[in-house]
């Protein structure tokens, strides 16, 4: 009844071609990214910023960079985690050696390292498909975090090993460093991602997307109809993965305040790979949804026996979790292989309808 | 410029002024090789017959090692305990068939592959809760020590793995050509819609394949719980046998065991005579450059089944 688009007539073709065509979409948006920016600042306390919103924004944003390059370019990699190790410590180094450089322009950089790294690895998806890639990608992850544990000039000569984020403001608010608070860098971390996903989202709409996906759903015949590979596939790869290496500077500076290569390794690129499968392959929402369902489920499951009232040892309940975000796992797959982001659209088709049947 | 010099050339001076010490670590690396091929069986056995990249099989081998070790500390005797073993790993094939196999039936691969690793998760919580998460000894009577054949150490441990491996091989060779099951195995493999319509059940075929995935599992699980100990860690041996997997070629029975030779053997050169000059722990990651190497030349890896593509 309220969602209905009847009576919106499109007089331009900058009106067809909006993002959102929909009045109402537009409005609903709007209203959530606002509500975004202003209402967990104020309402949230520290440990759900902290927890959980944080690192929701953090690994939306590269939950959104592995789906542009398996979702949209079909190409599955599980080099996701190297290429955030390779941000993060681009943005550690840049940061340390250049104090005065804007902490939003080393991420930035920082992205652009990722970027170039992503190319040198994406070369060998030319040649190798499918599982085959995937495993080649797992090169990229253990290489890169090998040389990160390994040269210590990438930690600065540290004799922990560690990368910590060194304090810098943007407008005069601390952002990054001990004394920045969550809200501020909540805020941050929200205003990249808003910043990408629109780029994102421009992106997939335009040539380049649309060359990507001929290159997913038939490589030979895009090529036969004129999309180049070789400039696609490496578009997609350095794409992707200036995302991820944002994502990950912003994990170390904006999360963690310091980290080893410990946070980067495998298990990260399985994270984010579980955040692009279950929100939906090929989906910018669904990234976000995905994102959102991989960071609440451990919240969750650990925090349920507690209000339930059981009290269960420390490594059994580890245990269970385990199991039951495994089982999770398996069973969304099969109730909904496409991913949150179908349910998101048929739960839209039924609104347009509703209250009618038909 | 001296730094080059001792990368390109001082490695090869080592390995001719001590040929002896170079043989063993030769040995040391086809030891190896094979105890990742041993791995990598499982991942082709499943990916041959049902076209799923099972990324489970390494937990697989942790949990058959962990009920095995398990099932012995109650005080079962050996024989008992490994049949016992099989039973479970014979279940938990049709298990995984029934709940996780059968409703994603005619999924995107990647789809399925997730849900294998879904499966991770949920066997190695399981696992732990079942038998507990310490570390466990598993003693098969093979003495982890060495003797000299022609001056030239080898480990019995090894030596023993080696030949599993190859009466594993040749046992599933024979299964695969000879049998009734085989034979259906390699229609299944070649293609579903075909093998369904002359009357292979493609659900039994698969709790087939499932448990001989198992049972080569369990063989894996001795060899490497005897070796270094049932624990977590063991489930990891899973990434070391994907690049085998990729150099041998995803359907390639044969593959895996070449597959596991050369990036054995190339592993352990590497890490001992070039290692100690990039700061050692190569080993993490070489495989993979080696598998990426073969890759460049043949996409399909060594043996696999050459990719025709048609528009």
């Amino acid at each position: 009844m309220i969602y209905r688009e009847a009576g919106q007539f499109k007089t331009s073709y900058a009106a067809d071609q909006a993002i959102f065509p929909i009045v109402q979409d537009r409005v609903l948006v709007t209203l959530g990214i606002l509500a975004a920016f202003v209402v967990p600042p104020l309402v949230a306390n520290e440990y759900w910023l902290q927890a959980v919103l944080i690192p929701l924004t953090i690994y939306a944003l590269a939950a959104l960079g592995l789906n542009l390059l398996t979702g949209y370019a079909g190409q599955l990699s599980l080099g996701t985690g190297g290429f955030m190790a390779v941000g993060a410590y681009a943005a550690f180094k840049l940061a340390t050696a250049f104090p005065w450089l804007n902490i939003l322009v080393v991420f930035g950089l920082a992205g652009l390292m990722a970027a170039m790294v992503g190319i040198l690895f994406g070369i060998p998806s030319l040649r190798i498909k499918g599982f085959y890639l995937a495993v080649a990608t797992l090169a990229a992850q253990f290489f890169l975090v090998w040389l990160f544990n390994k040269v210590p000039w990438f930690v600065n000569y540290a004799s922990s090993g560690t990368i910590t984020a060194p304090p810098r403001t943007v407008l005069g608010v601390m952002v990054t460093g001990p004394q920045a608070t969550a809200p501020v860098r909540y805020v941050a971390a929200l205003g990249v991602l808003a910043l990408f996903a629109l780029v994102a989202k421009n992106l997939v709409r335009g040539r380049m997307g649309r060359s990507w996906m001929a290159i997913r759903d038939r490589d030979i015949a895009a090529e036969i109809i004129g999309v180049r590979p070789l400039r696609t596939k490496l578009l997609a790869f350095a794409i992707s993965s200036f995302y991820c290496g944002v994502a990950g500077a912003e994990l170390v500076f904006l999360y963690l305040g310091s980290a080893e290569t410990l946070a980067f390794d495998i298990t990260l690129s399985f994270l984010v790979l579980f955040m692009v499968i279950i929100g939906g392959l090929g989906s910018i929402l669904g990234s976000l949804l995905g994102a959102a369902f991989i960071v609440l489920i451990p919240i969750f499951l650990t925090n349920a026996p507690h209000h339930l009232g059981l009290a269960l040892p420390v490594a059994l309940q580890k245990q269970i979790e385990l199991m039951v975000f495994g089982a999770l796992i398996i069973f969304f797959l099969i109730v909904e292989p496409h991913g949150l982001a179908r349910l998101w659209q048929i739960g839209k088709e039924k609104l347009r309808l509703w209250p009618f049947p038909h | 410029m001296t730094e080059v010099l001792a990368g390109l050339v001082a490695p090869f001076a080592d390995i001719a002024s001590s040929p002896r010490f170079f043989a063993e670590v030769l040995i040391g690396g086809v030891a190896a090789g094979l105890m990742y091929s041993l791995v990598a069986l499982g991942f082709v056995l499943i990916f041959k017959a049902s076209g799923v990249f099972n990324f489970a099989q390494g937990v697989m081998v942790l949990f058959a090692a962990l009920t095995l070790v398990g099932l012995i500390e109650r005080g079962l005797p050996v024989a008992v305990a490994l049949a016992l073993t099989v039973l479970v790993m014979v279940l938990l094939a049709f298990a995984i068939e029934r709940i996780v196999l059968r409703p994603l039936v005619n999924q995107e691969y990647i789809i399925l592959f997730m849900a294998t690793i879904g499966l991770n998760f949920f066997l190695e919580g399981f696992g732990e809760m079942v038998w507990g998460a310490n570390v466990k000894r598993l003693d098969v009577g093979i003495p982890d020590t060495s003797f000299k054949v022609a001056g030239v150490l080898v480990n019995r441990l090894e030596l023993t793995a080696a030949v599993t491996a190859a009466v594993l091989v040749t046992v599933l060779a024979v299964f695969f050509q000879k049998t009734r099951i085989g034979r259906a195995l390699r229609a299944v493999a070649d293609d579903h819609e075909a093998a369904l319509s002359i009357g292979i059940p493609l659900k039994t075929i698969w709790t087939v394949v499932w448990s001989v995935a198992g049972l080569v599992a369990i063989v894996a699980g001795i060899m490497w719980g005897a070796k270094s100990g049932v624990q977590f860690s063991l489930s990891l041996i899973a990434l070391k046998a994907l690049p085998v997997l990729i150099l041998g070629g995803f359907t390639s029975v044969p593959g895996a065991i070449a597959g596991g030779l050369i990036i054995g053997v190339g592993e352990k050169i590497a890490e001992v005579y070039w290692g100690p000059l990039v700061g050692g722990a190569i080993e993490n990651w070489f495989a993979y450059v080696i598998a990426l190497a073969f890759l460049l030349f043949r996409p399909q890896g060594l043996f696999g089944e050459r990719i025709i593509e048609r528009v």
